[in-house]
């Protein structure tokens, strides 16, 4: 019972550490990378003892500047609301992660242990829940604040989310009907498999219009460009107009968060999760741990450095997704607030829609 | 009649319609350039020659060339013999649109001239920087020729310039070099305005 209780704690803790070093690098990854593809230096100005770490120290002296900034409370504002609103953007955000699987289930003093903290059968819905509850943190802050604009900025902003929650719930139909599942360590486990002896059932290979659909709406899920109408900082009064210091700060090291999430879930539910393709562990009974290739050919792993390289394996495409969000990001010129409702509502839900249709009609063939 | 201005209609392509096709091709275009500077910038940290990564300017240890005639912070000048050359004849206060000149004129015993300024003052927080105080001063003792970009300060009040700051010896060119001590400790790769304005001229 205590081991149990300690190995949860553990667990939590990596992960909570986890999110926390990539949103912290991400707000330095966000000014450099677009720094580099502006053709521009970027942040490198901060220093410690005249140690710049390429700008990695702007990151401590912006998160110094937060807490040490006024902390503006506007007048008549709901104060119990206006400091809530930011941890209701902030807290779901880390409960989302804990469904989904970092790595392969470990066995450990003969104990099966799975390097997920929790595993529901229901996980996915759990990972849509949590990321609608982000909501509540933008209206409170719009009706918080008593400004008009930031209340119209919070509708806004929560008609939006809304609008893409239900674009990212009929996207995630057509992995759930091909894996037969909603427990994401499970899914990943099936996308170990292979299809015709080569390919890897991957998301992105057995549903690519799913993934085409979801990357974007999950991008305006997370509030950032180019659907980033809630915020646009210096152009449009979003609902965090009366927030300043740390308590904005929140706000955005939500969304940071978010992004690590939201590439975790992607690579969990399209890119395979934890899994190298071809390559096996031992509880998958497939002739001892190592890679197996189709020609027949195997290479033999240990057991440990299977683990070891599907952790890396999961960590490395959560990277790369979370460098390709950033692109995305800083490559493309923001929606008109009609353009991204009609986006959402006239044509990524008929594509939806026809994506589940034709998952369903392909798998009642296929039997 | 009215003109009737048709609109120009683009007729997308299907693929173009769909947005991700020419997505993709901007997010080429951002992933080509990222990378080229990656490894630029890689490259130089390895201590390579690599090309310059950024087009950007280092600003405080690298500047731009500034023209002469770029309008900066004002100073009054001096005559040989080392007094001011203003004579207090309110012609630039006359003409500052944004009535940021103050001048107290008093009497003078020199046979030269009539008056003099006892006190010359000028609000930086109301200048437009237009030059009509330059322009409308009859004998050149107005100028903001001393290429000094850098106008912040702590305190409005830093930003009201008394006569002697106005008037404190400044060589007669203006280059950065001037201003020694301006970045305390700073590495400052100062570039000479005068020779650049030299070579600016030749081509």
């Amino acid at each position: 019972m205590l081991v149990a209780i300690l190995i949860i704690v553990i667990k939590v803790a990596v992960v909570f550490a986890g999110i926390m070093t990539g949103a912290f690098l991400l707000t330095w990854a966000e000014r450099k990378q677009s720094a580099l593809m502006s053709d521009r230096i970027g942040a490198n100005r901060a220093s410690i003892l005249g140690i710049r770490l390429w700008g990695i120290i702007n990151s401590l002296a912006d998160a110094l500047k937060l807490i040490f900034k006024e902390d503006f409370l506007p007048p008549k504002s709901m104060r119990f609301l206006h400091a809530i609103a930011p941890v209701f953007a902030m807290l779901p955000v880390f409960l989302t992660f804990a469904v989904l699987p970092f790595g392969p289930p470990v066995m450990i003093a003969g104990e099966q242990v799975n390097l997920q903290i929790l595993s529901l059968d229901v996980g996915l819905l759990f990972v849509l829940a949590f990321g609608s509850i982000a909501v509540y943190g933008v209206m409170l802050a719009g009706w918080a604040s008593n400004n008009k604009y930031s209340l119209i900025g919070g509708m806004r902003a929560s008609a939006q989310m809304i609008s893409y929650e239900i674009i990212l719930g009929l996207c995630l139909i057509g992995p759930v009907l091909v894996y037969g599942t909603l427990d994401p360590g499970k899914m990943v486990a099936e996308q170990n498999l292979l299809l015709w002896g080569w390919l890897p059932k991957w998301g992105i290979f057995v549903q690519p219009l799913a993934f085409l659909l979801f990357l974007p709406a999950a991008m305006a899920e997370t509030k950032r460009a180019p659907f980033d109408l809630p915020e646009g900082e210096s152009e449009i009064i979003g609902f965090a107009t009366e927030y300043s210091g740390m308590r904005w700060g929140m706000f955005f090291l939500g969304e940071f968060a978010e992004i690590v999430v939201l590439a975790a879930v992607l690579a969990t539910v399209f890119f395979g999760g934890y899994q190298i393709p071809f390559l096996y562990g031992g509880m998958e009974n497939m002739g001892g741990p190592g890679f197996h290739f189709p020609g027949g050919a195997y290479v033999p792993v240990a057991e440990w450095l299977v683990v070891a390289l599907r952790v890396i394996a999961f960590t490395l495409k959560v990277g790369i997704l979370m460098f390709l969000q950033m692109q995305i990001r800083w490559t493309f010129p923001r929606f008109r607030y009609d353009q991204l409702m009609r986006v959402s509502w006239r044509e990524m839900m008929p594509v939806a829609l026809l994506n589940i249709g034709i998952t369903g009609l392909v798998l009642m063939l296929l039997k | 009649m009215i003109d009737v201005k048709p609109v120009r209609q683009i007729d997308l392509t299907f693929w173009q319609k769909t947005y991700y096709p020419e997505a993709v091709k901007g997010l080429a275009i951002t992933f080509r350039h990222f990378f080229t500077n990656f490894f630029r910038h890689v490259g130089r940290t390895l201590g390579m020659k690599t090309k310059a990564p950024a087009v950007t300017i280092q600003y405080p240890e690298e500047r731009r060339f500034v023209s002469p005639r770029w309008r900066g912070l004002h100073r009054l000048m001096l005559r040989p013999d080392g007094s001011p050359r203003c004579v207090a004849c309110m012609m630039c206060e006359t003409a500052c649109p944004d009535r940021c000149i103050y001048i107290t004129p008093g009497e003078t015993s020199d046979g030269r001239i009539e008056k003099y300024p006892v006190a010359f003052e000028i609000d930086l927080l109301r200048c437009c920087f237009c030059g009509l105080c330059v322009e409308a001063c009859p004998e050149d003792a107005i100028r903001m020729d001393t290429g000094i970009l850098e106008l912040g300060a702590y305190a409005r009040t830093d930003l009201f310039l008394d006569r002697e700051f106005l008037l404190s010896d400044k060589p007669e060119l203006t280059t950065h070099e001037q201003y020694p001590g301006e970045l305390e400790g700073a590495p400052v790769h100062r570039i000479n305005l005068l020779k650049l304005a030299k070579g600016h001229g030749a081509h």
